[in-house]
């Protein structure tokens, strides 16, 4: 078994008494064992500095040389607002009010979900050269894909939230408290699968086409297009099974939190899951535990793999 | 996995060696460049060659391997927003949590900064592998004919403040064992430990984003090298003047030449303050001017005390700058010790020595090894014969890759003040050896009427040139016990007082 970094070395020791100490000659460059260790680390251990600058990075270079730069990023869901809510409700009349506002609180979400995901599925072959050639915390390359997501994310629900309040809908609350829990089970997920499927696709580069087909089917099985009480009304008491999707959970607490469906509810089913916060919290729970145990396995396969990236890249 | 079962660590730092006796080179005073050890190749010759080292690494590093279990692991998961949830093991404080001290973990020797023990590193040919995962399931456990052993059962101490060359032959394994040392590769079986920063110059400029200004690239590599911000930019002017590009330092990084590209990489990697200086022949680019400037800073590191390794095909730099050599042919470290030396043999090895005279049998393609007197071939060995008695005596030969193809004896029975009494030769031609242990024996039907100990002498040349390959004289002795007196033969006389 590798490990993903060094063993902790006994910084607490007594480094005063060096077995060898260092000779006092001019211009040495002395270092006591602890110091030593620590200097080493710093070049294995995931550092946050090191995860923001990569971050900073792929959003340098991502941005570089377009005039409107991050307004693209925002741009992109505002437009996809107007073409699903133009299809879903006018065209197809879905029945679910306020279509725009409710596809946009699960979407958002999921698209942070996929992309990173994706994104750091090939993030360390991208960075081959990186990985064959320097020694860092090749961790930082899939959990920065994360970051580059989540900042996104971040942004994004900013803009839904300004429209929503121009739109005159209900948005502040203590629905809101819900995106926490959410929040926290959703990137705890993300990290778990884009480390997975970063080691993974190493070795096994069909990994990567993979992924993009199960991305694509996984999007309709969460309740974004369509509304979750649909699946109520045909899956009735085994509604769990559904709700074993991780992303699932996330999204309805999400629509939960964001999206208010207005007085007039004109649909016959109900858009969403339950009124009350314990329904959430208690899925949201159970969606937590599957996520951490991923984070372990992910974990596990990151760390025992890392140590051959170099020669299978 | 089978494939996962060393005990290495990438990029590990904890000291194996905590139960170790004692660091087998000495501690090496930094600031003398050439310390007693790096001196005095003598004493480790013999391990050095010997495949299975006798003092050098104590055989039972299994026991020795790092990580006591269930320790706690440092690396936290730095979940974006704080977050992290507690999973598993490793759920540790990302921002440096104090360490937990392992039991029986002892203070590493400081004096030590690089240990390899027995470190071995097997290339699975790529077509032998499962590259898809449809392979890993359909073909599980596949022929393993083609690997290829890069690295085979090396061991390397390097003391602080040490200047190494790592020499061989192309494909002898010098760059692999390179990384393996930076922690880049894992090696199959063997153990590996470096202490403090290193700055690895495997490639310069390894990282860059053409994307981005050589300012960005500049913070962004050394962030790489575990440097902190506020470190980089108190280091931000010392580096762009040693690479003296400001005037281009905030252009795109793609918008450089080669040789501005390798400049800002080097100034990068030396300015990140390494304790351990990993360089792989990449000095050889560069203009002129910049190769002096990065031998200057080379030389400057050296004299502060670092480590410093690289490689080269250079052995001019490797004589002028190393307090070592390590060379490496095939895999296996063949020798480890003082530069003039280990120049010398690998010149010879790749022929651009002219055979000026017999290489020391050690380093040899074709090794003497031992020698034995008995009655017949393969019987018991004896040291006593009488005259008349039969005689054998067997070189015991070593025979590596590179050796001619004929070989050409000379046996020599050597007496008091090593004066040849007589000597015995292969046949005409030469003997055909291919690599791995021969035996040739050279049998006399009757000693003459000799009296005295004897040692033998063998002496090694290629049959098709008739250039010598090396001398060896055997210590040990045989004895032949004349009925006279004294004096070397036995000669008929007759003594009588005339008149």
């Amino acid at each position: 078994m590798s490990h993903l970094a060094d063993a902790p070395l006994p910084a607490g020791t007594p480094t005063a008494p060096s077995p060898h100490p260092a000779g006092p000659g001019p211009g040495q460059h002395a270092m006591d064992p602890s110091r030593l260790a620590r200097r080493s680390r710093a070049q294995t251990r995931v550092r946050w500095e090191l995860l923001r600058n990569l971050i900073r990075k792929d959003l340098k270079v991502k941005y570089k040389g377009s005039t409107l730069g991050f307004a693209w990023s925002l741009a992109n869901p505002m437009l996809l607002l107007v073409v699903y809510t133009f299809v879903f409700q006018i065209v197809l009349k879905s029945g679910i009010p306020r279509f725009g506002i409710y596809l946009m609180s699960g979407l958002l979400i999921w698209n942070a979900f996929s992309g990173s995901v994706s994104s750091a599925c090939g993030s360390v072959v991208a960075n081959a050269n990186l990985v064959k050639k320097v020694r860092f915390p090749l961790a930082v390359l899939p959990l920065s894909a994360v970051g580059f997501a989540a900042v996104h994310f971040l942004l994004q629900l900013l803009v839904l939230f300004v429209v929503i309040l121009i739109l005159g809908y209900n948005l502040i609350g203590a629905d809101l408290l819900l995106l926490v829990p959410a929040g926290a089970v959703a990137i705890t997920f993300t990290v778990a699968l884009s480390l997975l499927v970063s080691a993974l696709n190493v070795r096994y580069r069909d990994t990567s086409h993979l992924l993009d087909v199960a991305l694509l089917a996984w999007f309709w099985l969460n309740p974004m297009v369509y509304a979750f009480g649909l699946i109520q009304n045909r899956l009735h008491e085994w509604t769990w099974v559904y709700l074993l999707n991780p992303m699932a959970v996330v999204v309805i607490t999400f629509q939960r939190a964001i999206y208010d469906p207005g007085g007039g509810s004109t649909g016959s089913t109900p858009v969403q899951a339950d009124p009350g916060y314990t329904f959430y919290l208690e899925h949201l729970a159970v969606a937590g535990a599957i996520s951490v145990v991923l984070l372990w396995v992910g974990f596990h396969v990151f760390r025992t793999m890392q140590a051959d990236f170099a020669e299978d890249l | 996995m089978a494939r996962h079962s060393s005990a290495y660590q990438r990029g590990a730092a904890s000291p194996p060696w905590g139960r170790r006796p004692a660091a087998p080179r000495g501690p090496v005073d930094g600031a003398a460049p050439a310390g007693p050890a790096a001196l005095d190749p003598a004493p480790r010759d013999p391990t050095a060659l010997d495949p299975t080292p006798l003092d050098l690494a104590p055989p039972s590093y299994p026991e020795v391997a790092a990580t006591p279990p269930g320790r706690s692991d440092p690396w936290g998961v730095p979940g974006a927003n704080g977050a992290a949830p507690a999973g598993g093991p490793a759920a540790v404080d990302p921002l440096g949590a104090p360490e937990q001290v392992g039991p029986g973990e002892a203070v590493p020797d400081s004096a030590v900064v690089i240990q390899g023990t027995g470190v071995s590193k097997r290339f699975v040919s790529y077509h032998n592998r499962a590259t898809s995962l449809k392979e890993r399931f359909v073909r599980r456990g596949g022929p393993a004919g083609d690997d290829f052993w890069a690295l085979r059962d090396v061991d390397v101490t390097i003391g602080r403040g040490q200047t190494v060359g790592l020499a061989g032959a192309n494909g002898s394994g010098k760059s692999t064992l390179l990384k393996v040392l930076a922690g880049i590769l894992r090696p199959t079986s063997g153990q590996v430990s470096v202490q403090g920063r290193i700055a690895s110059l495997l490639e310069l400029g390894a990282g860059f984003n053409g994307e981005l200004s050589g300012r960005d690239n500049v913070y962004l590599n050394a962030s790489l090298l575990g440097l902190s911000k506020r470190e980089i930019d108190r280091l931000f002017d010392s580096i762009v003047d040693f690479s003296e590009l400001r005037h281009k330092i905030d252009d795109d990084v793609k918008h450089y030449s080669s040789g501005q590209y390798v400049r800002l990489g080097f100034a990068v990697a030396v300015h990140v303050d390494p304790d351990v200086l990993l360089v792989d022949e990449v000095l050889a680019v560069g203009d002129e001017a910049f190769q002096r400037k990065c031998l200057a800073k080379i030389a400057e590191f050296r004299a502060q005390g670092r480590t410093i390794l690289f490689v080269t095909h250079s052995l001019d730099l490797i004589e002028s700058m190393c307090d070592r050599i390590l060379v490496l042919e095939s895999g296996s470290l063949i020798y480890d010790g003082n530069p003039a030396v280990g120049t010398k043999l690998l010149r010879q090895k790749l022929g651009s020595l002219p055979a000026e005279g017999p290489v020391s049998w050690e380093y040899a393609t074709v090794r003497p090894q031992s020698v034995a007197f008995s009655l017949d071939p393969g019987g018991l060995p004896m040291v006593q014969y009488d005259p008349g008695e039969r005689l054998t005596v067997s070189v015991e030969l070593d025979v590596t890759e590179g050796a001619p193809e004929q070989i050409y004896l000379h046996t020599y029975i050597v007496g008091q003040s090593e004066v040849p009494i007589w000597m015995m030769e292969t046949p005409p031609g030469g003997l055909a050896v291919g690599p791995g242990r021969h035996i040739v024996d050279f049998s006399i039907p009757h000693l003459p009427e000799l009296l005295g100990a004897f040692a033998v002498k063998v002496h090694v040349s290629d049959a098709t040139t008739g250039a010598p390959v090396t001398t060896r004289r055997f210590e040990e002795l045989f004895g032949v016990s004349g009925p006279q007196a004294d004096g070397l033969l036995k000669v008929d006389y007759e003594a009588r007082l005339r008149g």
